[in-house]
């Protein structure tokens, strides 16, 4: 039966309020926590996001009765108070499949998060999770290769890999860089990585600092007799400068490359992720920019959908928080991420802050990178708490050692798989650690040094995001 | 805080070679080798013999022992294929793998007995 056209404004929730839609497996489905003004109900609230977010504009026009929009429009199914916090609630909102365009984290989030997060009817919105059905979810590339590819590219088994970011983070000439690439991989770490605000400054261009990384990633293997690689970082101000830079770290043989995924854009990330797996190089995601995105709990998008994001557009490492270090982030939450991020499913669980049921097929895992703030006395921790598919990354933790950066880089490695042997022999090393790691140092110079450098340090200030759960 | 030690490793120095996972702890002993054997049986995982001449250990493939010890379970059998490997191949590395099917990947890898350096 055809609707009369009906000019004026009229209530959210009279269309876009639906407590008895069940949803569609092919629904993608959303979790926001929302802080509405003052006096607003909150169904009319949610009733607004899912408007907002999805078909509503804040009148009638004629031009939606040439449309269905009862079938296009996003639906809020649900609230629930968040545990601790009456001051917001979280809504759960169905989105038909057809709203997004097929293999599009550009597209999905424009319409997500795009005009509703500066919403008037909303004091503060936040993106807590995104459910994308695995319809969705076969349409888009992923990760270039996944956990189990490199393993295998770069024959690292049974162990997480090692890294370390080089420092100063700014003001070094090529050629000093590509030296401190060198003591490091030659005294045992796997990778070494650009600073994120390494790209191609005036102190040193992306082209010489490439050719002189590479340099020292041929020598260390030859002289290790192990495979070794340095996140080439080509992000760049246009994606024809990313692409050139990529091409030439293939042309030299480099087996890594690195790009940031939140500042240098979702569509430049999807791109370069496709030019991986087509060229065989692997993809390391760094993250700049998140927290601003992430680290306040009542607005913003939460880490575990920018974890999701990234998962779809592709990478084959992504930083992760390291729980331990001085980075924000606590344990079960940065567990829950760690999942969304490696794992092919992964089920709802409140105590982790997984709010859906989450079916990533047959797309490959990446691994989780735990980098910022930690040493030598960390591995037991972040061993038990990453597992084999992860990269641990030590830079102030490697380059900070007293004699340098190769024997900075051999303290890490012997520390690295002492605990992973007493792991696999069945110790509690995170209990244990001090001995663990004392045993070792006992045939390690570099280690003994390195625990009596770093003993003291330590970092335990309170996160600021914390579960919702926690709060009470 | 002892004296600054150089960091001893060159293209000349043979023994400067490693071979990945467990390379940078002391070689094992058999007590060594028993508990991550036993690991590797808790997981579920396949274990399997492969060796190689040290100067060749770079390469992806190595030289299997036979097959895949797929579904053994007993401790001892596998400690006896390893040993017989070093035995057949004295100068040559040999390392322990646990196939891991679900993962399509090895879910570990680590050399057991060290060949002699070249």
């Amino acid at each position: 039966m055809a609707k009369k056209y009906d000019a004026g404004v009229k209530d959210y929730r009279e269309t876009y309020w639906m407590p008895d839609y069940t949803p569609k497996e092919t629904d993608l489905l959303a979790c926001f926590k929302i802080t509405p003004q003052a006096g607003v109900p909150r169904e009319e609230a949610a009733a607004a996001v899912a408007a907002e977010s999805s078909t509503g504009t804040w009148t009638t026009v004629w031009t939606d009765l040439l449309t269905d929009l009862d079938y296009y429009k996003g639906r809020a199914y649900a609230i629930e108070d968040v545990p601790g916090d009456d001051s917001c609630f979280y809504a759960f909102i169905a989105y038909p499949i057809d709203l997004f365009e097929e293999g599009s984290v550009v597209n999905v989030f424009t319409s997500l998060v795009g005009n509703v997060f500066g919403f008037k009817a909303v004091r503060a919105l936040r993106l807590e999770d995104v459910r994308f059905p695995i319809a969705y979810v076969m349409t888009c590339n992923g990760p270039p290769h996944g956990i189990q590819v490199e393993r295998d590219m770069m024959n690292k088994y049974g162990r997480p890999m090692l890294g370390c970011t080089i420092k100063p983070k700014l003001g070094l000439s090529a050629k000093n860089y590509g030296r401190a690439v060198y003591e490091c991989l030659r005294g045992g770490l796997d990778f070494t990585k650009d600073d994120e605000n390494v790209n191609s400054q005036p102190f040193m261009r992306w082209r010489q600092r490439f050719d002189f990384v590479m340099d020292a990633i041929d020598k260390a293997e030859r002289e290790t007799g192990e495979r070794k690689g340095h996140y080439l970082n080509v992000t760049a101000p246009t994606p024809d400068e990313m692409f050139k830079r990529a091409e030439y770290a293939k042309e030299i043989g480099a087996p890594i490359i690195m790009h940031d995924y939140i500042t240098g854009g979702f569509c430049a990330n999807t791109g370069l992720a496709q030019w991986c797996a087509d060229n065989g190089v692997l993809l390391h995601i760094h993250r700049a920019m998140h927290a601003v995105l992430d680290r306040n709990p009542h607005h913003g998008i939460h880490f575990r959908v920018l974890t999701k994001i990234l998962r779809l557009s592709g990478g084959d490492h992504l930083h992760t928080g390291t729980v331990v270090g001085k980075l924000e982030g606590d344990r079960a939450s940065t567990l829950g991420w760690i999942d969304l991020l490696r794992e092919p499913y992964v089920k709802e669980d409140r105590s982790r802050g997984i709010f859906f049921d989450q079916d990533w097929g047959a797309m490959p895992g990446a691994f989780a990178v735990a980098s910022g703030g930690i040493h030598v006395w960390h591995m037991p921790a972040l061993v038990t708490i990453f597992g084999d598919d992860s990269v641990l990354q030590f830079g102030g933790g490697t380059l900070g050692h007293p004699w340098g950066n190769a024997a900075g880089a051999a303290a890490n490695r012997v520390a690295l798989e002492a605990c992973v042997e007493a792991r696999n022999q069945g110790v509690a090393i995170e209990k244990e650690g001090k001995e663990v790691l004392t045993k070792a140092a006992a045939n390690s110079p570099e280690l003994k040094i390195a625990m009596e450098t770093w003993k003291e340090i330590k970092f335990e200030f309170d996160t600021v995001d914390k579960l919702d759960v926690a709060h009470k | 805080m002892s004296a600054m030690q150089d960091y001893k490793s060159s293209l000349a120095d043979v023994t400067s070679r490693k071979f990945e996972t467990f390379s940078y702890l002391p070689e094992m002993d058999a007590e060594r080798i028993r508990k991550q054997v036993e690991y590797i049986v808790s997981k579920g995982w396949n274990p399997a013999i492969e060796h190689t001449e040290p100067e060749n250990a770079f390469d992806h493939y190595w030289y299997m022992w036979k097959l895949p010890m797929f579904g053994e379970t007993d401790i001892d059998t596998i400690l006896a294929e390893a040993e017989a490997c070093h035995k057949a191949h004295p100068n040559n590395h040999v390392r322990l793998i646990g196939f891991d099917n679900y993962a399509q990947s090895k879910g570990a890898e680590m050399v057991i007995f060290r060949g002699n350096p070249v």
